[in-house]
């Protein structure tokens, strides 16, 4: 059963010498064209450089697979990054405080503010049956507090009466009071717009932020805002401490470079973005939306599916084809150690495995210890052709002699020798088990990836 | 693009006089990839536009420059002059002297100032002696109405008014009606917020368009478009979708008092001709000035 399966063994491998690998040209020739549609979506100048900087190390050296173009590949990596900086977890709005908590609303003139305001209020309702009190901190502008209190009374969500000739430190604190006596969850207050040069107006939001204490702040930002983002977003970030950014107008057809520029700048989360002039028109943050915006190159999101369909596709294609065939010795899985380190290590080559991606967090989790290659080669290159062919032979001497050959220790001989073991049980599981039972492997035996630590 | 081939032409003649000339001769060069650059990331963080800014640096490239105004100070005020003289043809005034009767629509998407404008406008008419009423056709936006009305009442300016909803064409006919009858020398129409991609709210302000020419088939004489400083290469769609529904005769551009520079101004200038009329550079009444390429170009480099 172990005989002469070097042959299959150097084919099972053989998709890594197939695939070519974007060199520092194609790398070059696609970021101009990535960085152009970077600008033409008005991220801020300063960022886009950083972006391009940062990512192409990442396309450098990465593999092209046979079914897309290099062109291709380098949407797909830089999507997949502008997704992860954009922020691809979900951030709720932080409601751990002691009520009524405080959320303080800021940002320029015209960006969305009270609208967004009223929606957040029906928003905490909605989501997590939290009272709010709706409070216009804007006595510039005229009618502005009239303006949120019409937002609340049209969508029963209490407002703080409105009394003239109040200073917005004195409306706060009133505002407090009140939602104390009647018990509201959650105060939004609604500040008026600023520029964020208007040393004054920031002075204003430093003194509301010092004396309401609230546990967020949040910047609402015109989806629509060019290159100024960066200057808006840093200024308002060193004048606060603001905690997340609502986009606003993404029902538009702007690019929305913005996010980009604001969240790379400020480092603080885009929770939601609104979609319309209605009430509830407003969602929780989707990066990969923004991202397939900003990048503009059609419809980018399909292309990714696509790649990574075709990588998926590929792979378990050209694996199943050779895991049919049975199992391996340990002059083939030396051989492997070698693709391996070739290939980037265990996680590289593992990150490949059909399936994978759905064990993803248990790999990250699971704390790979990359040196350890080494040490298994140089295991395998102190056993015997005999040991490596039929490990059944190794008993206590021989593991003795290999754990002194390999500068190791028994244990780690054991070690090896278990997973081994359990590796050729699950090639024999899939070779009988055919795709369904590659495609259906939700997860790897938990010892497996304990052994490779 | 027009005023690049205009650039081509005639790029920085009133730079130069003739004893300079003569002895620039042989001292001309063209500028380094260093400064056309940086002049580029200038342009591109002005909000030009990438297209423009590339193009503009490529021109820029071509032409030979005595030692002393490849000085990057002196380059900087040299592409100002150039800007003045794209955007100088486009300068429109704010009043006008003439006696014929006008309706202005002022339109544009959410949040650019277009209530306050028209609050600002109202008093430079007011100081002109001119005869306005304004009719407050943000029948949507809660509190519009109030917010305008507190305008109007600081200026002593008529405003005509529906209730909250009312369809928004009827109030501009209403007002113009009003501003006929009662020999009035402006009528300014305030709409909503809209933005240029949905197609009901721009059918919406097609039929304030329409209803108005019912009344005076000249209607509206001048359509005031409100861009904010801050947007980036959106404004461009703006512009197009908003001139399908009617010609375009003016470009307020507000919130010029932060450090956006509203450079979409120069792509605008070559792609649509539309005179800018006023830009706005702060929330007090008296913060709505003329619109003045030079001013505004010196203001670009500073």
């Amino acid at each position: 059963m172990f005989e002469s399966l070097t042959d299959k063994i150097e084919s099972a491998f053989s998709f890594f010498n197939r695939i070519t690998r974007l060199d520092e040209k194609q790398a070059d020739e696609g970021l101009r064209k990535i960085r152009q549609a970077l600008l033409e979506s008005d991220v801020s100048l300063s960022v886009a450089k950083e972006f391009i900087n940062n990512i192409k190390p990442k396309i450098v050296g990465q593999e092209v697979l046979k079914s897309v173009t290099p062109g291709q590949m380098i949407v797909k990596i830089v999507f997949d990054e502008l997704v992860k900086v954009l922020g691809d977890e979900k951030k709720e709005i932080n409601l751990k405080a002691v009520p009524p908590i405080k959320i303080l609303v800021v940002g320029l003139q015209g960006s969305g503010k009270t609208t967004t305001s009223a929606k957040l209020a029906k928003y905490l309702e909605k989501q997590y049956s939290k009272k709010s009190m709706l409070v216009s901190l804007d006595v510039y502008r005229p009618a502005a507090q009239r303006q949120l209190e019409v937002l609340g009374n049209s969508n029963s969500i209490k407002t703080l009466p409105i009394m003239d000739g109040q200073f917005p430190l004195e409306i706060s604190k009133r505002a407090i009071n009140a939602a104390s006596l009647s018990g509201e969850d959650v105060i939004i207050f609604d500040t008026a717009g600023r520029t964020q040069i208007d040393q004054q107006m920031m002075m204003e939001l430093k003194q509301l932020e010092n004396d309401i204490q609230p546990s967020e702040i949040i910047l609402v930002a015109d989806s629509l805002t060019g290159q100024d983002a960066v200057n808006i977003a840093s200024e308002f970030k060193k004048t606060v401490s603001l905690s997340s950014i609502i986009l606003t107008r993404i029902d538009g057809d702007g690019k929305g470079g913005a996010a980009l520029s604001m969240k790379s700048i400020t480092g603080c989360p885009i929770k939601f973005l609104g979609t319309g002039e209605g009430i509830d028109e407003m969602e929780v943050f989707h990066p990969d939306r923004i991202a397939n915006r900003i990048l503009g190159m059609g419809d980018v999101v399909s292309l990714v599916e696509k790649v990574s369909e075709g990588l998926e596709k590929e792979k378990i294609e050209e694996l199943e084809e050779n895991f049919k065939k049975g199992s391996f010795t340990f002059s083939d899985y030396l051989k492997q150690i070698q693709q391996m380190k070739k290939a980037g290590g265990m996680s590289g080559v593992l990150s490949m495995l059909p399936g994978v991606s759905k064990i993803k967090k248990q790999m990250e989790d699971s704390d790979l210890d990359e040196s350890l290659l080494g040490k298994q080669e140089a295991i395998i290159l102190s056993m015997t052709e005999k040991e490596r062919d039929n490990p059944r032979v190794i008993d206590g001497s021989r593991k003795k002699r290999i754990a002194n050959g390999s500068g190791t220790d028994i244990s780690m001989v054991n070690k090896l020798l278990k997973q081994h073991k359990m590796m050729t049980t699950m090639m024999k599981k899939m070779s009988k088990g055919g795709r369904g039972a590659l495609e259906g492997m939700d997860n790897v035996p938990p010892e497996l990836f304990n052994n490779l630590k | 693009m027009g005023f690049l081939k205009n650039l081509k032409e005639g790029l920085f003649k009133s730079s130069s006089n003739i004893s300079e000339s003569v002895s620039n001769i042989f001292l001309k060069s063209k500028p380094n990839e260093k400064i056309l650059e940086e002049i580029e990331d200038f342009m591109i963080q002005c909000d030009f536009g990438i297209d423009v800014a590339s193009k503009f640096k490529l021109i820029l490239a071509n032409k030979k420059f005595s030692e002393e105004e490849l000085k990057k100070e002196n380059f900087y005020n040299i592409f100002s002059e150039e800007v003045t003289k794209i955007l100088q043809p486009l300068e429109k005034k704010i009043v006008n002297t003439g006696p014929d009767f006008k309706t202005i629509i002022v339109c544009g998407v959410n949040g650019t100032g277009k209530t306050t404008t028209i609050g600002k406008l109202s008093k430079l008419f007011k100081n002109h002696n001119k005869k306005v009423v304004i009719g407050a056709a943000d029948t949507f936006r809660a509190a519009a109405i109030d917010q305008l009305k507190v305008w109007c009442d600081k200026n002593n300016t008529e405003m005509i008014q529906s209730e909250v909803g009312a369809d928004p064409a009827s109030v501009a006919f209403k007002t113009l009606e009003y501003a006929k009858n009662n020999n009035k020398d402006l009528c300014i129409i305030d709409t909503a917020g809209r933005l240029q991609n949905k197609k009901n709210l721009m059918e919406e302000f097609a039929k304030i368009v329409r209803v108005l020419k019912k009344i005076d088939p000249d209607a509206p004489q001048e359509t005031w478009i409100v861009l904010d400083a801050t947007t980036g290469q959106n404004a461009i769609a703006q512009i197009e979708e908003f001139q399908k529904i009617t010609p375009l005769t003016g470009i307020v551009m507000t919130k010029l008092d932060g450090t956006a520079k509203g450079g979409i101004l120069v792509a605008l200038a070559d792609r649509f001709k539309i005179p800018i009329v006023a830009i706005g550079v702060g929330e007090k009444e008296e913060d709505l000035n003329q619109f003045i390429a030079s001013e505004y170009s010196q203001a670009l480099i500073k």
